[in-house]
């Protein structure tokens, strides 16, 4: 009898010696569309475990049903990046005893590293695996289901924890290579009718603006990477997923070719944007810990200089060999920042959880200038605050905040402060733009906040940052 | 005085339905910003209907962030359209 590792989802459990109280893993590389975490935790509900905790990369709308199971005491403690919907809601107003443990990308792949966070049994879905466990997450054969590009989350999984289980919905001959997720790490296979809906990628935090606002912001935040000093041959460059830092993009490429400069690499979640300058020649290689859309996953399976990370090599603070400590610019958004410059991007301004601390501390913190775009208000919550719901990353990390109303700079970065001015940048006072947001808004009456602790959010290097109250 | 209304659900946008009432103004509110801004937002509603001279009216309004100016004005065409009085005009 040879083949030992491909099993059944039940016989995997069984396998994996997981006990009561401990932690399990996932990662979240197909977002809306994921599958494989309501599937393996009805599973072990059904098995009567009980008192889990929870690891996963980032947690979304998808994931509501988890809901009736934290209420039946299968999960008791949650450790995630994001957390959004119906989920993030309860949670919010109160549903857990034990707090969610809110960590960076790259501070959860340090704390994976280092033990601090220790994962008993990771259950990683795979568009494809052979029966050994060579697992990767684009098609590798006419039978593919699904693909999600980059698994880059879910290598530390595989190689850190004490077991995995690979999920995959094309079991393809051995061997299936290269792959990240690699056999020598995996413990048993279990082949499912889906580990993911790949439509659903894309779906979720990044829409592709035609707001006239999110354009002006984006021509904005380009003219700020344009005049940064930084826009020399050879710059690197990462995007998060807002809006207005999309479309920044599309003017960056304009100005590249017009003065013929190209950049070494762009990094972090990789979107069809970044795919078109790289095959432009504009962009020299790709370095994707998360592929954010069809077009970037498509194109990871099949351009080498297109290249997969794990969340440890990407961002993590603690290996100086991460990436982001070569990362020039990154554009960012924000839910809030405020007149010190601290950045919200976890704790909507009615005090409920909707977003995701993701990579925004890592390259905030590690990169030569972080640019932060941001409109004012959006509708009646103003993005410009005195003091933000809830730190996520420290105003020390953040170089540039740009609003429709005008750029401000930390007063930290004068010589930036300077190049901008020089180059015909609106330059103001960031307490002036949160003055002029509460002069068309009026002050907000205080949140009611209640006093049980629901969230904790660390900052990458391990200490706790800042602590999320349920919400009456 | 009849039932009216003006807005829409639109974000940034406030739907204001007007109906006759017997004595008093009810305003029962309905925000995404609820928690921050409902005591400001039911507090312009009732400005801007007494400075039109409506003092007897039941108001419902379905707010989605809309700011001050937006709800001073959709509130200002649901009374013209509730009373007939065009405060435009003059």
């Amino acid at each position: 009898m040879r083949n030992t590792k491909l099993v059944s989802l039940e016989e995997a459990i069984r396998r994996s010696g997981l006990k009561d109280g401990m932690t399990i893993s996932f990662h979240h590389h197909f977002r809306g569309g994921d599958k494989v975490v309501n599937m393996v935790v009805d599973k072990l509900a059904e098995m009567g475990f009980k008192n889990l905790h929870l690891a996963a990369s980032s947690l979304s709308d998808v994931h509501a049903p988890l809901i009736e199971h934290i209420k039946n005491g299968v999960i008791t403690r949650i450790s995630t990046s994001g957390l959004r919907g119906t989920l993030a809601d309860a949670i919010s107003r109160g549903l857990m005893e034990e707090p969610v443990v809110f960590r960076s990308h790259g501070g959860r792949g340090s704390a994976i590293a280092s033990g601090e966070l220790h994962i008993d049994v990771a259950f990683l879905g795979a568009s494809a695996s052979d029966e050994l466990g060579n697992a990767c997450g684009v098609p590798r054969s006419e039978n593919a289901k699904s693909i999600c590009g980059s698994l880059g989350y879910a290598l530390p999984d595989a190689r850190y924890a004490s077991h995995v289980v690979v999920l995959t919905d094309d079991l393809v001959p051995y061997p299936n290579l290269p792959s990240g997720i690699r056999a020598a790490d995996v413990e048993s296979v279990v082949v499912v009718d889906s580990v993911g809906d790949s439509s659903k990628i894309s779906a979720g935090a990044i829409r592709d603006s035609k707001n006239p606002r999110d354009i002006l912001l984006a021509k904005s935040a380009a003219k700020v990477v344009i005049n940064s000093g930084l826009f020399v041959d050879g710059f690197s460059i990462q995007t998060g997923t807002g809006g207005a830092s999309l479309a920044v993009v599309k003017y960056i490429r304009e100005e590249m070719i017009a003065r013929g400069i190209k950049a070494s690499f762009a990094l972090g979640g990789i979107t069809a944007h970044m795919v078109k300058l790289h095959e432009e020649g504009l962009i020299g290689r790709l370095i994707d810990v998360q592929s954010f859309d069809k077009v970037a996953a498509e194109s990871i399976a099949k351009d080498p200089s297109h290249v997969e990370v794990s969340a440890v090599e990407y961002a993590s603070g603690q290996h100086l060999g991460s990436a982001t400590h070569a990362l020039d610019i990154v554009i960012l958004s924000a839910l809030e920042v405020d007149t010190d410059f601290n950045v919200n991007v976890l704790v909507g301004s009615d005090g409920i959880i909707r977003g995701a601390i993701g990579g925004h501390q890592d390259t905030a913190a590690d990169s030569a200038l972080s640019i932060i775009v941001c409109p004012l208000l959006r509708g009646r919550i103003p993005c410009v605050v005195p003091k933000v719901t809830t730190l996520i990353t420290p105003g020390k990390s953040v170089d540039v905040v740009v609003t429709e109303y005008g750029v401000a700079v930390n007063p930290e970065r004068p010589e930036v402060r300077e190049r901008l001015v020089a180059a015909g940048v609106h330059v103001v006072d960031i307490h002036d733009l949160a003055a002029k947001a509460g002069s068309i808004i009026g002050t907000p009456d205080p949140l009611p906040f209640g006093d049980k602790v629901v969230g904790i959010v660390m900052n990458r290097d391990g200490s706790v940052l800042d602590k999320i109250y349920n919400i009456k | 005085m009849k039932e009216a209304s003006a807005g829409t659900l639109e974000s940034g946008d406030i739907l204001i339905q007007i109906a006759p009432a017997q004595k008093g103004l009810e305003i029962e509110l309905q925000s995404s910003v609820a928690a921050q801004f409902g005591r400001q937002i039911k507090e312009v509603i009732k400005d801007t209907l007494e400075g039109l001279g409506v003092e007897d009216a039941y108001v419902k309004a379905v707010d989605k962030g809309a700011l001050d100016c937006t709800i001073r004005a959709r509130v200002t065409a649901a009374a013209v359209r509730a009373t007939g009085k065009d405060v435009w005009k003059d």
